[in-house]
């Protein structure tokens, strides 16, 4: 047990990091979850790794090639989902595995090799830089001024897009406006919790908040507060044990469902 | 029959719904809808009825915007669908199952998103607003059930919640896609009931699509006014009924409610 690691300055960048991504995460989550897409989180990561890879390869800032790279995926996957109209999983599954392969050609060419792969997959603590805090402040700043100033359109969007047309609203906006932040805290949240555990962040909390939220709004807070207690924790209990942060984050997480579960095992989903 | 309807006459009711020869079909397929002319006069019940596949839906869609027609126009409330803005002036019940049932959204948050379409962004509900909400929740009987999930309902309390939402902006119009399906038929009778005291009290243009063609022939008739394809369309037209309307229809709906001693 390590509890000097709270005095190291790379430890508390992380902390701080943490909690804003704890924030927005469940806050894009809970969109995502509801219109039934929680497996894009996983699609974007495995192509976001992919522009990462490539950024170090070319000796471009990485994180900046990873969002570039999860925006056009987000793009590719409304396309697909339009020409196979019946079978959405289909897109999802098509681009992910064309992330990953992409991502394993540049991991394994070349100078690819010199990247911590690991770090990559499973999430780091130390390996934030300052660039990368201020893209995570920036992210975070987006999409809670999104969620704030467009929560009524949000809401009609989610709960149902024909009476949401019916009432004026431009769905299609909204469909992009969404799949886009998506993108950006997707490719933020990789640094910590790693590609392979990212859509965990967006969508268990989430999960949490469904089985004890008594309005949206009580959900979408909830959400918030499991998604809090999940990376918090989990990071103080990886950097004292050592363990990898997106594992013990996950797995926290998924403890703190079983608990909601538990404590309202009279309400059924 | 046609050249009836789409010639009628009619000096005082505006034409809420004009269909001027539409058509549509999906790419290279057989059409859907073919050449159909239709229009809905102010305070006419419409029942459309057809079979699966028989352009029901699509009709819908088009009417509401969410899909162009291959060819015709389409004009509510007297402008071209296109420049159509009054979006607050239609109220639209959408089929049970479009909806998802486990949407951890309340009652209330429900019946208030009606009013979300016209809001600008930033802009926070009024008091008033607020109030409306209410009076729609109590002219449904259902201001009990506020705070509670939606999902946590039963069909025909879902329903009513949906039907209090689309009352909230006290329509001149109101859509109702499918509105029994998936519900007891006790409960059915008892909603197309209300429907039935809403427009023969109030000043509302009613477009049901439904399935059930009993409820259907007892008000509106044996008889189709029009045919075209595999839609059928009965009417009840405002000439037809008594002239007393009621004006404030929270209060004569919860009137209604309490005499007939409804089943949520």
């Amino acid at each position: 047990m390590d509890l000097d690691i709270f005095l190291f300055p790379f430890f508390q960048k992380t902390l701080f990091v943490g909690f804003l991504i704890g924030i927005v995460a469940p806050l894009i989550g809970v969109f995502i979850v509801l219109r039934r897409l929680s497996m894009i989180g996983d699609a974007l990561s495995h192509v976001s790794i992919a522009g990462v890879a490539l950024g170090f390869i070319i000796e471009v800032y990485p994180l900046a090639l990873g969002i570039v790279f999860a925006l056009i995926a987000s793009f590719a996957i409304e396309k697909l989902r339009k020409a196979y109209p019946s079978y959405a999983e289909l897109s999802i599954a098509i681009i992910m595995s064309g992330g990953i392969a992409f991502a394993s050609v540049l991991f394994t060419s070349g100078k690819g090799f010199n990247i911590n792969v690991q770090d990559y997959l499973f999430g780091s603590i130390v390996a934030l830089n300052t660039a990368d805090i201020w893209i995570v402040f920036a992210v975070t700043l987006i999409v809670i001024t999104f969620v704030v100033i467009s929560y009524k359109e949000l809401f009609l969007v989610t709960l149902d897009e024909d009476a949401a047309s019916v009432s004026g609203l431009s769905t299609r906006l909204y469909n992009i406006l969404i799949t886009t932040l998506t993108a950006l805290v997707i490719s933020v949240v990789i640094k910590i919790v790693g590609a392979l555990l990212v859509s965990a962040l967006i969508t268990i909390p989430v999960a949490c908040s469904l089985v004890v939220g008594k309005s949206f709004r009580h959900t979408m807070w909830m959400a918030i507060i499991f998604s809090e207690i999940a990376m918090m924790g989990g990071l103080i209990i990886a950097g004292i044990w050592n363990f990898a942060p997106g594992g013990t984050v996950v797995l926290l997480s998924i403890a703190l469902l079983m608990l909601s579960f538990l404590f309202s095992r009279k309400k059924s989903l | 029959m046609n050249e009836l309807n789409n010639n009628r006459f009619d000096h005082c009711h505006e034409c809420i719904i004009s269909i001027e020869d539409v058509s549509f079909y999906y790419e290279n397929k057989t059409p859907v809808i073919q050449n159909l002319n239709f229009k809905i006069f102010e305070r006419d019940f419409v029942g459309l009825i057809g079979s699966n596949g028989a352009g029901k839906s699509t009709l819908l869609k088009m009417l509401v915007g969410l899909i162009k027609p291959v060819s015709g126009n389409i004009r509510l409330f007297d402008q071209p669908i296109s420049e159509f803005r009054d979006w607050d002036r239609i109220g639209y019940v959408p089929q049970k199952n479009a909806m998802n049932p486990f949407f951890p959204a309340t009652v209330k948050e429900i019946v208030l998103s009606g009013l979300y379409g016209k809001k600008k962004m930033f802009k926070r509900l009024t008091k008033r607003e607020l109030e409306k909400c209410d009076d729609s929740l109590q002219a449904l009987g259902i201001e009990k059930l506020a705070h509670r999930r939606i999902g946590n309902l039963s069909g025909g309390q879902q329903q009513r919640a949906f039907l209090a939402r689309a009352l909230i902006n006290n329509p001149d119009l109101l859509i109702l896609d499918e509105p029994m399906v998936g519900i007891d038929a006790e409960t059915q009778e008892s909603f197309f009931h209300m429907i039935q005291h809403m427009h023969k009290q109030h000043n509302i243009t009613f477009l049901m699509v439904s399935h059930d063609v009993d409820m259907m022939y007892s008000y509106l008739g044996h008889e189709a006014i029009h045919t075209s394809g595999k839609l059928k369309f009965y009417v009840k037209h405002s000439h037809d009924l008594e002239d007393c309307v009621e004006t404030d229809l929270t209060h004569s709906l919860k009137g209604f409610i309490k005499g007939e001693a409804l089943k949520i």
